[in-house]
């Protein structure tokens, strides 16, 4: 029976229908089965990747199959300006043409594109065009898709003058074809007298657009299916080996800070993280920190050391399994014990633990170890020392942008004192890992740090320094959904010069009206220091405007500033609420309690 | 190509050169100012620059360019009281990083002012009496005019009516005042009768020269005024119209030329004369490429007949016949000298303009003692800065020239004693890291070239042979590069066209001997010219003659698209 009478309410449209006829016919149950639990499958992958429907989908993906899409790289103007020729002789020819500048092709898109032309200009010695950097730097990595369905043709523009004439346009003429792209004519080179190979050159890719679009076939579009993951629950015992696609610092090379931006792949990792959630990094530490420790006690670090059931070399149990970047009051104690010292010993009285916070908080074993010396055995050393932990980082990034990457925003703690250079773990461990490199992570979700579930509400992030990160999840996340409440972020970090971190990011943001408000305070680049919390109180009446609007707020970075934010957060609600102390702090419960106010804070 | 460039869109649409400067000056994401404002920004006398050696870096790491920018004074013939060179002095070391930079076109810059200073940098420089109004953007830039420390009486009458046309010219919008100095905002409606809503459709460049020097180069200038002295008195100027350096590379409708004499003209008709060449440029310049823009392409593109007429029309006058003048030199004249009215001038060479402290040098703290003792001493001196980027000291008594010597001394500003004619007379432009336009190094790279051709000078004998040398970063031309005798003008990194032939008087341009050639390769060629012209010269030749005579190189004709 056609599939047509038997389903007469179908939502498909009437050519839909007949295809699926075409398809069906003649398939045995177990295939069609396994049809439908094919396109279920679809369907739910497609509704949790995005709110469009599959139908939405499949339009967006044939238009972009129906369409010349020309990039162009320009440092002048004259690949511009071909450009522009080629699109405007193209929609002259009847043709669907998307003109778009190199920077601002949403790079994504590269692996359904059917048919793209580029043209792009070599400068001084071989270099892109600087709106062109991104897309060739992106061609040539590895993660480049395949691009097997696409059919291109490049044009390169130059200065037969230089030694490196129209090198980039050659280069990704090759790569594309390298791709498994199909080039549809020869890579055109344009000297100063552009126009002499521009003109046949748009000729040439005007017949071939004609040729391609009036007899293409709808693009074919199957979406591949998943690999099935198994569930694995990942965890500190049993992390997920995640490679690092990028470790980039993100304050210039002058700043007092050292801060990266890294690029984690999890690819068969299952981790479907959401924004506000944590990936926890196993780190191991620093070996020639391992090594200070051995020669400080005067330990054989190939000394086979059992506890707690396992054994491994003492230099194993140091590198991997022990903390050696921050101290615990029993490690304080056997130190006191073992060396005698009264110093020691008087921190450890109950009164006392003012002094013995600040040890804790500012010096590592290392120090104590060097300061006052004891005899020590690998066993009793391992003993003392607390098993080595996973450091948590706010993603900074959401999977509706990257797909299977996490991004971290990560501080490198690194520092000398007159004993020599110490390290956080965990940062250092990141920081001196470079593409390519592996790092053991796992996922650990933060339920209480959640978008609002309608995306009308407005929010308000207040992330300081590396609190950033989850924002940066955020912000990408609410951009990826079309989300229509307003981001408004808070930022602050010593100077604007060197240490405003995802700088480019938010100015594109900003201008996509992706993120709607953006007020900062860089703490040195006035005589007197500026906090985010002093433009919290300044901006009050916005603030209690926004949250009586019903906005989301959220703060994250350290401890102290978040005690600070709140105070300020106290204040505004005092000053704009016209409430006294114990109301404002009410009003402030009310908030939390209705998920509205949430803090990750470390 | 009829459709008028962007930057005509930009201009009009400004309300007289307001645009959103302030709200751009406020926005706390960036330190850059808004695209259109960038370019309304050159009429306010600033530019937005970046530190090119980071910008790739930064961008990596997701910052945006190091902005900055720098401001540069109208400072017309170059002139300045002491009192004004301590408020630049302070105001460059507070808001700048680089110290002071003398231009080739006598007045100072100051870089790497951040957007949060820009306001209050300008607001330093108008509470000593200063603007920084035109000298930049398509307007009537900076008045060249002549430093001539001999002829005292001339040269104030000279700096008089430069100083009183660099007014009459400049914009009559009050957007200067308002973005800067809070005046209040009035919307843009006042009238702008000589430059019109759009501005001119390039920079326009006026200086007046006094033979027999030529150190403003007035060959160079869209309009040149060669003062004409007769009997000790100022008669009058020949004029010129037409003169530009700027070319583009690969660009044929675009080439450097030399001014062309049209007439002579009284001094009362000096501001008529300025009015008619600047409106006739504003109602027939090309707004479409601004490639193609400076004056210098009207009066080719009408023929120098149409350009006369049109000018005698607009000022309602008619030029006289020019009355011919001789040039002899165009380098400062340095050291002490006594001028006609017994007070004493001092030429101090000062390295590519650079007033910076730095490496061991101190010349700027060298100029603000200098300047400190003639603020309390003789007030009424002048700084004159000149078109080579060097400092005069005008208008001292003789009782303070010990001490005056002594300062020098002390602070690397009596270079001018030991230094071959070579480095004195050497003139670079600013180049990277901060000018957008450079393709090459200039001015970071003349301290590494300068004594490399000194030792082949030396090597043939030519110690102190004064030879014009000048390098540029593009071919733009800001170091006049295409009147030296020997100009390096940037292509790529590491990488000039050698132009040999200009003649020393800058009255003949240069034309290209090599392209695209790397310092070696310079000095290889150089060194092989230079024992010739040891040998071959004849008596008291130049070697921009020598390179000329002996069919080196073929000079460009001397007006009109080179060939």
């Amino acid at each position: 029976m056609p599939l047509a009478a038997a389903l007469p309410r179908s939502p498909l449209p009437r050519d839909r229908v007949q295809h699926l006829d075409l398809l069906i016919q003649g398939l045995d149950t177990a295939s069609l089965w396994w049809l439908s639990g094919y396109t279920a499958g679809l369907a739910a992958w497609a509704d949790s990747a995005s709110n469009a429907s599959p139908d939405a989908r499949a339009a967006t993906e044939s238009a972009i199959g129906a369409r010349v899409t020309i990039v162009y790289g320009s440092q002048t103007g004259n690949s511009k300006r071909v450009a522009e020729q080629l699109q405007r002789q193209t929609e002259g020819a009847g043709l669907a043409a998307r003109l778009v500048r190199a920077d601002a092709y949403p790079i994504r898109e590269l692996a359904q594109e059917r048919l793209l032309y580029v043209v792009i200009s070599t400068q001084g010695d071989g270099d892109p065009p600087d709106d062109a950097r991104s897309f060739v730097e992106f061609l040539a990595s590895r993660r480049a898709p395949k691009l097997e369905a696409l059919s291109f043709a490049v044009l390169g523009l130059g200065d037969s003058g230089y030694p490196q004439f129209c090198a980039i346009g050659r280069k990704l003429d090759a790569r594309l074809a390298e791709l498994g792209a199909t080039r549809l004519f020869d890579f055109g080179e344009a000297d100063l007298d552009i126009d002499t190979v521009a003109e046949p050159w748009t000729q040439n890719a005007l017949t071939h657009a004609r040729d391609a679009l009036k007899t293409a076939a709808p693009a074919t579009n199957v979406t591949p299916l998943r690999p099935h993951i198994e569930a694995t629950t990942w965890s500190a015992s049993k992390p997920f080996k995640a490679e690092v696609l990028a470790n980039q610092r993100i304050t210039a090379g002058d700043s007092h800070k050292d801060v990266r931006h890294i690029e984690i792949d999890l690819a068969g990792s299952g981790f479907d993280y959401e924004p506000g959630d944590a990936l926890a990094v196993v780190p191991r530490n620093p070996e020639s920190l391992v090594e200070m420790v051995l020669e400080a006690l005067q330990l054989d670090g190939d000394a086979a050391i059992t506890h707690a059931g396992a054994t491994h070399a003492l230099r194993a149990w140091l590198a991997s399994k022990r903390e050696l970047t921050r101290i615990s009051r029993p490690f304080v104690a056997a130190l006191a014990e073992r060396s005698g010292d009264a110093e020691l010993q008087l921190m450890l009285q109950p009164g006392r633990v003012e002094a013995l916070r600040a040890v804790l908080a500012d010096r590592q074993p290392i120090d104590l170890l060097q300061n006052h010396p004891a005899k020590w055995s690998g066993d009793a050393l391992v003993a003392a020392l607390r098993p080595l932990a996973p450091r948590l980082y706010s993603i900074a990034s959401s999977r509706a942008v990257v797909d299977d990457e996490a991004h971290l925003t990560v501080a490198h703690v690194a520092y000398e004192t007159d004993a020599g250079n110490r390290w956080g773990a965990a940062s250092h461990w990141l920081a001196t890992r470079s593409g390519g490199a592996t790092v053991e992570v796992y996922l650990e979700r933060n339920a209480r740090f959640r978008l609002p579930a309608d995306p009308d509400r407005d929010i308000i992030m207040i992330g300081p320094g590396t609190g950033v990160a989850p924002f940066r999840a955020f912000v990408q996340q609410r951009a990826a959904a079309g989300a229509r409440g307003r981001n408004w972020l808070l930022f602050g970090n010593p100077h604007f010069r060197s240490d405003f971190l995802y700088q480019t990011e938010w100015q594109a943001a900003l201008k996509q009206g992706t993120l709607h408000r953006m007020d900062l305070a860089f703490s040195r680049d006035q005589p007197e220091k500026i906090y985010v919390q002093h433009r919290l109180r300044e901006c009050g009446r916005d603030v209690f405007d926004w949250l009586e609007r019903g906005a989301y707020l959220y703060v994250c970075g350290a401890t102290s500033m978040a005690r600070d934010v709140e105070e300020a957060l106290r204040h505004v609600v005092v000053q704009q609420g016209a409430r006294d102390a114990d109301a404002a702090d009410e009003y402030i419960a009310t908030l939390r309690d209705a998920h509205r106010y949430a803090r990750d804070i470390y | 190509m009829s459709e008028p460039s962007d930057l005509e869109r930009i201009k009009r649409a400004s309300r007289h050169l307001r645009g959103t400067l302030r709200e751009s000056l406020a926005d706390p994401v960036t330190g850059a100012l808004r695209a259109d404002d960038v370019q309304l920004l050159k009429f306010h006398g600033g530019y937005q620059q970046d530190d090119r050696d980071v910008r790739e870096a930064r961008r990596l790491a997701k910052l945006e360019p190091e902005y900055s920018f720098f401001l540069r004074l109208r400072l017309p013939g170059g002139v300045m009281s002491p009192a004004q060179w301590l408020a630049m002095d302070a105001m460059a070391t507070r808001y700048g990083t680089r110290g002071l930079r003398l231009t080739t076109r006598q007045t100072i810059q100051t870089h790497g002012i951040r957007k949060v200073d820009l306001r209050a940098a300008a607001q330093a420089i108008h509470a000593c009496g200063l603007d920084t109004i035109a000298a930049c953007g398509d307007d009537n830039r900076n008045v060249a005019a002549a430093v001539n420390p001999l002829l005292s009486h001339v040269h104030a009458r000279i700096f008089e009516q430069a100083q009183a046309l660099s007014l009459h010219l400049r914009p009559n919008s009050r957007a200067w005042f308002e973005t800067w100095l809070d005046e209040p905002a009035t919307g843009g409606n006042e009238p702008e009768p000589l430059l019109g809503d759009a501005y001119l459709p390039r920079k326009f460049k006026i200086g007046f020269a006094v033979p027999p020097d030529n150190d403003i180069d007035v060959y160079s200038q869209d309009v040149g005024l060669v003062a004409i002295v007769e009997a000790g008195e100022l008669a009058g100027y020949d004029v010129l119209v037409g003169g530009g350096m700027g070319a583009t590379h690969g660009n044929a409708r675009t080439y450097p030329r030399m001014a062309s004499p049209i007439g002579f003209i009284v001094p009362e008709q000096v501001t008529a004369l300025a009015e008619a060449a600047l409106t006739t440029q504003r109602d027939h310049g090309d707004r479409s490429d601004r490639l193609h823009a400076r004056f210098k392409y009207t009066v080719d593109d009408r023929g120098l007949d149409w350009i006369m007429s049109e000018i005698e029309r607009r000022a309602g006058f008619a030029l006289q016949p020019p009355r011919g003048f001789e040039f002899t030199r165009r380098g400062d004249r340095f050291g002490w000298r006594e001028g006609d009215d017994g007070r004493w001038h001092l030429g101090l060479r000062i390295p590519f303009g650079r007033v910076h402290d730095r490496d061991g040098v101190s010349r700027q703290t060298g100029m603000r003692a200098l300047t400190a003792l003639l603020a309390e001493q003789a007030p009424d001196a002048q700084i004159r800065l000149t078109p080579n980027q060097n400092a005069f000291i005008a208008g001292m008594p003789a009782v303070l020239r010990a001490r005056v010597d002594a300062i020098t001394a002390a602070h690397d500003l009596g270079l001018h004693v030991a230094s071959s004619k070579l480095a004195l007379n050497a003139v670079a432009c600013v180049a990277l890291p901060t000018c957008g336009l450079a393709m090459a190094e200039s001015e970071r790279w003349m301290p590494t070239f300068l004594p490399a051709l000194q030792i082949v000078l030396d090597k043939h004998g030519l110690h102190d042979e004064p030879i014009d040398l000048r390098i540029s970063g593009c071919p733009n031309g800001c170091s006049r590069p295409y009147l030296a005798e020997i100009a390096l003008i940037g292509k790529a990194p590491g990488r000039y066209n050698l132009m040999l032939g200009g003649d020393h008087r800058g009255q003949r341009m240069n034309a290209l001997y090599r392209e695209n050639i790397t310092e070696a390769d310079i000095l290889a060629a150089l060194d092989v010219l230079l024992a010739r012209f040891a040998v071959e010269r004849e008596q008291r030749e130049h070697f921009g003659d020598f390179a000329v005579r002996t069919g080196i190189v073929v000079p460009p004709s001397p007006r009109g698209p080179a060939a």
